[in-house]
Parts: structure tokens; C-alpha cells; sequence
């Protein structure tokens, strides 16, 4: 058995995980190591080959494999060690990872700060409790999209998509593009959990119709999908008898919502959100158990890498702090989610924070021209306005050190402030 | 071709698979004919996984007399083939006074039957036992002898020992049609072959009733009662640790609440009369009565972590008992129909009788050097690190995780397709190995799999299925769509 001491272990080499390791790297880590459990690095962007990352990080639109390509290469430059294929088992509370792989067999690894960039699942049909018979044909998107970019192959030819989450947006157009026939895309909800730009690009542009306020409501098929029933659901999210629209249709892609991918972190004593399934963390993206961190969507699902990145940088830097020994003291203030805001991240931030923090939260409904406040007991300490808030996409607004400092309570409250 | 056996054995569930092994340790040929594509795929792979106690059955009847004694028998075959079961005890759960009484029958019937240990607790101690329970519970029967099993493994396992004896198992084969020819032989018509045998042996599940009315001059008809669960991830902390069976009423059956021996917790089932065995289809109506039902056994009831709702099809006869033995009117026709619950229980006694029956009718002799059942390997999630470390060295395919939910490595599902009745679609690798079972439901792990069976298999990527049938998980290659080739144009929906 293999046993090696490091300053600082990355769980993932995709987005998160290859950011948080340069980071590291920069702020002064020399003993580091990246493992992942795919043969290569990249992370989920290696199926992503259509393009539109990067816009904001480097104002270029790339594929994701071309994105993923540039942090791979910068890790390389660095000299940060990836070891891929290598499946991480269990991490303690004390920071001792053990993890298999075909070459290294079992290895423990003793790190001084911990790195968890481990990504996210799709929501799978037993999730949604959807009736009916378990035939081949139903895929989570992402499978269908490993299947059609990586392998080479096509799950079917007339293809229903439930959920508008991006994936499943994507895999519309990749289908479409492929010669499948996409029928329909089913949200449950009243608006779309996807990209406005992917509705545009991925539905609109090829006559698929996006159903909202429909979902599956049987599935037929002996052995192979035959053909799926869709229902309008009422306000309670609950099936409308009588408005039964039949589809024949041999593949059915679930886009249905992604969950970060904890378990390892559970195991290490990591507490979690419920608003957001990912860690509880300060603005350094530190969980409550010290030296351990988290970021990208083990953390909270994004919609962007671009902001993957970003998170992750400035979680890589903390671990760095946090094993080169300026670490700051433990007094914070709790963030808590108001009115119309789900799932902000961080959780908690240091009373004596000396850098912009950037509060991340979903809007909890479709708002126009309104406002998101931040407000500490009766003192409203920032606002920032919009002309729409979708959950579809992430919303952010950032608070200076300045903000933060005179006051009494020890609670933040972030809201949307309706007209 | 005609292909000519001693014994025949329609049905690849678990009656037919316990009844093969049996056979096998005679001087004998003998041959299972299944329809689907492996074993276990009708009832056996979708029921509740109890090894009953026997106090339900009416004392008297076959159904108590084979519980009985299957039930005892469980423990030591678990063990000799290396599978899980777990005597994690059960308890029929009362409400009000009516279901004292019922629960004071039961213990009566139990004691007749033979079950040993029976017991009534009340309240308080009811919830210490299990604090998920509804308070408003009063009292309950508790039956430290019912265990749990997997039902699925332990009919491949018991199938891996015949086959390693001798037995031989063909899928994809639909008998179509059977009769006895004048030189007395049966002649077994399947949808793509013929088969003739001297005896042959109805452990075909939903579809008995239907071999049967071809031989015996009594008529049976089957009632085919669907049943739906819930099965929610594995926890740390299970809400139950007992099987907790509701009390029989006026309102019905009642459904259970389980544990699974792989920590998983498992709700249902409905009793559903449907017209074709083949609907294994849940509905929106049968998983809300479960919720509804199981909510009265656990008031905290959450399916969040629901991981799949299936169903499955009981083999339901008008009499309410089994049918086991030789057929009156039709020399050499032996039957085991109407195999319901405690139908798992009860399989490996009946399959003693049945193939002590047709031995002496056949007067075969024993093998003196019955091969041993191979002990299946470890998995790797219950291995400890040392384990883990030789198995790694030995071969690197024991290092390689293909399901990262139920920590399942390439070795084992490639051994899964290599065992004497191996696997050749993604579910009975899943079945086999649990890949695909946990909380992802195989979105990570599926085509990796594919790949492998693929492989070991020598077909290509769009011919791996699911399971039976047309079952393809792919439509064909990116290529062959761009070009409107339809290679796998297989069939149009």
C-alpha cells in the first residue's frame, strides 16, 4: 500500500477541480495532486463539443473540450500531477483520502487541506417516480450525450425531451443535427430551467415545441420505448385529467436537474445544504470541517463553467491560505435565503472579510424589474437591480468589505425586492 | 433440430432454477427452456425478497407445509453459494383491537404451521425497537425467524451449480405448444425450436395454467395479481430494521416495509388483477396507494431518495394454494403452479420433492462427484482494504470502478458475464453485480457496461440490450444516421 503525504488533494480534474489546483499552485502550493476517475481530465466538458464556454472568462467562444484543453495545458505548464483513473473511496474528517486505480491499486494519501470538485449527477427517472414499464430508451441527457459525442453512437430516432434543463437543450439540437427527430421538450414548471439563449438556439431555431406546465405521464414499450404519454399539470404541479397527448416516440431524455455529488463529502463529516444539496461553506469556500473545501457543482449547480472557475480559483487560493497558515480567526456572519432566493452561497462569511464576496443564489420564481437586497437586521447594506430573474439563471451580487463592517447582527439576508 | 433431453424444465424462475440444481445431482439430462432473455426474469426478480416465517398460510395447506420447510433450508444454502440473508425478524403491525385479534390468530396459525418464537410485543417495546414506527401502533406479532434475501442471485446462483453439473439453460425459447407423442415422449414446440423430453417439468410461472390445460384433463385458470414498489436508496441508518408487514383487515392486505439485505428500503406491494403477465407497467394509481398504505406503517414515510418503482406479477390460483407433484391424468407431466407468495420461500422444498419424485420414476442414480458450488467472490464494496489491495494486485481490473454509486469494479462485471449461466444484457449485469442499481441508476455507469458485454461477448455496441425482446440501448451508429443507412433500422415505432 502506497502511503504519501501532500499539502493540498483535488477530488475532480474538470473545471473546478484543474482551477482550484492552478490556483494553488500559484499561491505558492508546490506538493499538490489532482486525481480523477475518467481516464483523462476534463470532467464532464469532454462530451460538451458544442460551444459557447468561455464568453466571460476569455470573451472567445469555445467547445467545452477546447475550454477544459486550456486549464489542462496551464496545470501542465505548472507541473500540477494528475493522476486519472483513480476512484477516491473515502475521505475523513482528518483529511485522509483512500482511492483505487487499476495501476496505483489502493492508495492513502495524508493531505494537509482537501479540494472537493467532484461535479454532479442527473436527476434519473426513479427521482421523478414517473409511471409506467422500465424499457430500454429512457436516458438521462448527459448519458445521450456521452453516447452520441464519445462513442459514436445514436440512443434512438424520435426522441422526446423531459425537463429543459441545458442539457437537455443541447441534446434537442445535437439529436436534431444528427438526424433524430426531437417531438417535444416537457418542463413541469410554468418557465424553462434552461438558458434563455439555449431555448433560442436549441428549440426555437428548430421548431421543437417546448411544452411548459406538462409532464410525462405514462410510458409504453414491452422492451423498447414505443411511446410516451404528456399531461398539463395545474398549479400544484399535479397532473390535469383529460389532457392526455400521446407521442410515439422510441427515446425519452431526461434533463430534469443535476445533484451534486456528495456522498464522499458525507463521509468526511461535510454538512450539507438542503437548499442547494452541496456544502455549507464560508467565503473561502471552506466547509465546517477545517481544511476541507468545496467548489464548482459539488458545491451548488452552475450554469456557466465561466463561473465554475472563478469559484474554484478563489477556493484554491483558501486552501493554499489555509496550509500556509493565514488562516483568519472564526467569527462570521450567517447568509440566509429571503423572499424569492434560494440556495445562496456562501453560507457564512467572516465578519473581517478584506476582499468582494460574491453572494450566488437561484431566484426562487421569474421576477421583473425588481431588486435583489442584502440586509443585516434592519440595516439594508447593498441592492442591486435587474430587469428579470429567472431560476433558470444564477444571480450574483457582490459585497465589498466596506459593506460589511459597523454592524450589530450576525445575520445576512438576501431578498428580492418585488414592486 | 430436435433436441432430445431426459428432463425438461420449463421456466427459468426460481422454482425451475431450484428444481434443475436438484436434478442435477442425478444421472440425468436435463434442459431449461426460458422465454426471456435470462433467469429469474418474471416473479422471481420482482417481489418483496422475504423468506416468510409461515404464519400466514392455512395451516394444512401446501403453501404452509412448503414454507415451513423452505424457509429452514435458506440459511444453509445462502451460505454454501455465498449469497446474502439476513434474519432481520418481522413484525405484523396493529392498530386497533380488531387487529389484536387477527394478530392473536396469526400467532395460533403460526404455532400449527411450526413457527417457532412467535411472540406479541406492545407499544412501548414496539418502538424501541423501531422509533420510525406509528405511534399509534398498539401492538404486534413479531417473528424472529423471517429473513431477508435477494431473490434474483440466489435463483443465478442456484442456476450457476446446476449448469456447472450438467444442466443446460436456453433463453429467447417461448414454448408454443406441448404433447405427448404415441411413443410417449413429450414434444415441446418453441418459437424458433423442438425439443423432446421423457419428462418435463411446468415451473413456468404466470404462463402455468397454460401448460398445464395442455396435458391435464383438469382445467386451471390463472389469475395474474401485479404488484408495485418503491425502492428508496441505501442509508447508513435505515428507517426500519424489521420487515413490518401490516395486520391482514377488512381494508385489505396492508403493504410492507423493509429492509433490502443490500440496506436498501423497500415499500409495496399493490394486489392488482390485470389481464396480460407481461404488464410489469406501475401506475400512478398503484404508487399512490403504496405511499398512502405505507405512510399508516411509517408517518415520516419520504421517497426522495427513491431510486426505481417496479412491479412484478404474482401466479395467483382461484384455490389459493400451490399445485405441486405429478399430473393424475398425464404420466410424466410434473408441475409447480401457482408459485405465489410465500412462493420464494418455499421453492427449494418443493424442487426436493418434485425432483425426488421424477428420480424415482425415472430411476435415476445419484452422481457420486456432483461438483461443489463455487462460493461467489467478495465484491469489492464488502472487501477490506487488505482484500482490496490483493485483489488489485492480482488483477488490475479489480482497481478499475465502472459503478461509482455501488462501488462496482470491471472485474466483477466481467466475471458476472463469465459465470457458468453468465450475463449478456445490462441488466442482468445489474442484476448480478448491482451496477446500475444505485442512486444514479446506471446514467454514469450504463455505457460503460455496454461496452464491456460488448467485448466479452464479441457483438458490437448496438446489439447490447437491456434486457429481452428488441431491448436495444442504442439505434445505430452516428454515421449510418448522417446517412439515412438504415443497418439498425431494426423496426419502426
Amino acid at each position: 500500500m502506497t502511503d504519501r503525504n501532500i499539502d493540498i488533494l483535488v477530488i475532480g480534474a474538470g473545471p473546478a477541480g484543474l482551477a482550484a489546483a492552478i490556483a494553488a499552485r500559484e499561491a505558492g502550493i508546490t506538493s499538490l495532486l489532482v486525481i480523477d476517475r475518467e481516464k483523462e481530465p476534463g470532467g464532464i466538458l469532454r462530451q460538451c463539443i458544442h460551444n459557447g464556454f468561455g464568453l466571460h472568462r476569455f470573451k472567445e467562444e469555445l467547445t467545452g473540450p477546447e475550454y477544459a484543453q486550456r486549464d489542462i495545458d496551464r496545470a501542465a505548464e505548472l507541473g500540477i500531477p494528475i493522476e486519472c483513473s483513480t476512484m477516491v473511496l473515502s475521505v475523513s474528517r482528518d483529511h485522509l483520502v483512500t482511492c483505487v486505480s487499476p495501476v496505483y491499486g489502493i492508495q492513502r494519501i495524508q493531505a494537509k487541506a482537501v479540494i472537493l470538485a467532484m461535479g454532479c449527477r442527473e436527476r434519473p427517472r426513479g427521482a421523478l417516480c414517473t409511471p409506467g414499464t422500465r424499457c430500454a430508451g429512457i436516458y438521462s441527457a448527459g448519458t445521450a450525450q456521452r453516447f452520441v459525442n464519445l462513442e459514436g453512437f445514436m440512443p434512438g430516432k424520435r426522441v422526446v425531451i423531459l425537463g429543459s434543463g441545458d442539457i437537455g437543450l443541447i441534446m434537442a439540437r445535437r439529436m436534431t443535427l444528427q438526424g433524430a427527430k426531437v417531438l417535444a421538450c416537457v418542463e413541469i414548471m410554468p418557465y424553462s430551467s434552461g438558458l434563455n439563449r439555449n431555448i433560442v438556439q436549441c428549440l426555437q431555431d428548430y421548431n421543437i415545441p417546448l411544452l411548459l406546465s406538462h409532464t410525462v405521464t405514462d410510458i409504453r414499450g414491452l422492451h423498447r420505448l414505443e411511446g410516451i404519454t404528456v399531461s398539463e399539470v395545474d398549479q400544484n404541479r399535479k397532473p390535469v385529467p383529460g389532457t392526455e397527448k400521446h407521442f410515439a416516440c422510441d427515446t425519452l431524455l431526461l434533463s430534469c436537474g443535476l445533484i451534486p455529488e456528495n456522498e464522499l463529502s458525507l463521509g468526511a463529516g461535510v454538512s450539507l445544504s438542503s437548499a442547494t444539496s452541496g456544502a455549507i461553506v464560508d467565503e473561502t469556500f471552506e466547509t465546517n470541517v477545517p481544511g476541507i473545501f468545496a467548489c464548482g457543482n459539488v458545491l451548488h449547480v452552475h450554469d456557466l463553467v465561466d463561473h465554475v472557475s472563478a469559484e474554484s480559483y478563489k477556493a484554491g487560493c483558501s486552501a493554499a491560505s489555509f496550509v500556509l497558515n493565514r488562516h483568519s480567526e472564526d467569527s462570521y456572519f450567517s447568509v440566509m435565503d429571503g423572499d424569492g432566493v434560494r440556495g445562496t452561497v456562501p453560507q457564512r462569511i467572516h465578519r473581517n472579510v478584506d476582499s468582494p464576496v460574491d453572494l450566488m443564489f437561484r431566484p426562487a420564481g421569474v421576477y421583473r424589474n425588481c431588486a435583489v437586497v442584502v440586509e443585516c437586521g434592519n440595516i439594508e447594506i447593498c441592492r442591486k437591480k435587474a430587469q428579470i430573474f429567472t431560476p433558470g439563471e444564477m444571480a450574483l451580487i457582490t459585497l465589498k468589505p466596506e459593506h460589511l463592517r459597523n454592524l450589530d447582527e450576525n445575520i445576512l439576508t438576501v431578498r428580492i425586492e418585488r414592486n | 433440430m430436435k433436441t432430445m433431453s431426459d428432463i425438461l424444465i420449463i421456466g427459468a424462475g426460481i422454482t425451475g432454477c431450484c428444481v434443475a440444481r436438484e436434478l442435477a445431482a442425478y444421472h440425468a439430462s436435463v434442459l431449461v427452456l426460458e422465454k426471456e432473455s435470462d433467469l429469474a426474469e418474471g416473479a422471481t426478480k420482482a417481489n418483496s425478497g422475504i423468506v416468510h416465517a409461515g404464519y400466514d398460510a392455512v395451516p394444512g395447506s401446501l403453501k404452509a407445509y412448503y414454507n415451513v420447510r423452505g424457509a429452514s433450508m435458506y440459511s444453509g444454502l445462502c451460505a454454501s453459494l455465498g449469497l446474502p440473508y439476513k434474519q432481520c425478524g418481522a413484525l405484523v403491525i396493529g392498530m386497533n383491537d380488531q387487529d389484536r385479534e387477527t394478530i392473536e390468530k396469526l400467532r395460533l396459525r403460526g404455532e400449527k404451521n411450526g413457527v417457532s418464537g412467535l411472540r406479541i410485543l406492545e407499544h412501548d417495546e414496539l418502538l424501541s425497537l423501531e422509533s420510525e414506527l406509528n405511534p399509534a401502533v398498539i401492538c404486534a406479532l413479531y417473528v424472529p425467524s423471517s429473513a431477508i434475501i435477494s431473490p434474483y442471485e440466489t435463483a443465478f446462483a442456484i442456476a450457476d451449480h446446476a449448469a456447472l453439473n450438467g444442466v443446460s439453460f436456453r433463453f429467447n425459447e417461448n414454448v408454443e405448444a406441448v404433447h405427448v407423442q404415441p411413443d410417449g415422449l413429450f414434444r415441446v414446440l418453441t418459437s424458433s425450436d423442438e425439443y423432446l423430453c421423457r419428462v418435463l417439468v411446468n415451473c413456468a410461472g404466470s404462463y402455468g395454467a397454460q401448460i398445464h390445460n395442455q396435458l391435464s384433463d383438469t382445467k386451471l385458470e390463472m389469475i395474474h395479481r401485479r404488484g408495485q414498489y418503491y425502492l428508496l436508496d441505501r442509508m447508513d441508518h435505515p428507517p426500519f430494521t424489521h420487515t413490518i408487514f401490516q395486520c391482514p383487515s377488512s381494508m385489505g392486505k396492508g403493504v410492507l416495509v423493509s429492509p433490502t439485505v443490500h440496506g436498501n428500503t423497500l415499500l409495496g406491494p399493490t394486489a392488482e388483477d390485470i389481464v396480460d403477465p407481461m404488464d410489469t407497467a406501475t401506475t400512478s394509481e398503484g404508487l399512490s396507494e403504496v405511499l398512502r398504505k405505507a405512510a399508516l406503517t411509517w408517518p415520516n414515510i419520504s421517497v426522495r431518495s427513491n431510486i426505481t418503482n417496479f412491479s412484478g406479477v404474482r401466479a395467483h390460483l382461484a384455490t389459493d394454494d400451490f399445485i405441486v407433484g405429478p399430473c393424475d391424468s398425464c404420466p410424466g407431466y410434473y408441475e409447480a403452479i401457482g408459485i405465489e407468495s410465500p412462493g420464494l420461500s418455499s421453492a427449494p422444498a418443493i424442487a426436493q420433492d418434485l425432483a425426488g419424485i421424477i428420480a424415482d420414476q425415472l430411476n435415476l442414480s445419484a452422481k457420486s462427484d456432483m461438483v461443489p458450488c463455487s462460493v461467489l467472490p467478495v465484491p469489492f464494496r464488502d472487501m477490506n482494504t487488505e482484500e482490496r489491495e490483493k485483489a488489485v494486485a492480482a488483477d488490475p481490473a479489480w482497481g478499475n470502478i465502472i459503478c461509482r454509486c455501488e462501488t462496482v469494479t470491471e472485474a466483477e462485471i466481467r466475471a458476472a458475464i463469465r459465470r457458468p449461466v453468465g450475463a449478456r444484457t445490462i441488466d442482468g449485469v445489474k442484476r448480478r453485480t448491482r451496477a446500475g442499481m444505485g442512486r444514479c441508476q446506471g446514467g454514469f455507469c450504463m455505457p460503460r457496461v455496454a461496452d464491456i458485454i460488448a467485448e466479452e461477448t464479441g457483438v458490437s455496441l448496438p446489439d447490447v440490450k437491456k434486457g429481452s425482446g428488441d431491448s436495444f440501448i442504442l439505434a445505430g451508429s452516428v454515421e449510418s444516421f448522417l446517412k439515412g443507412d438504415t443497418a439498425y433500422d431494426r423496426s419502426e415505432y
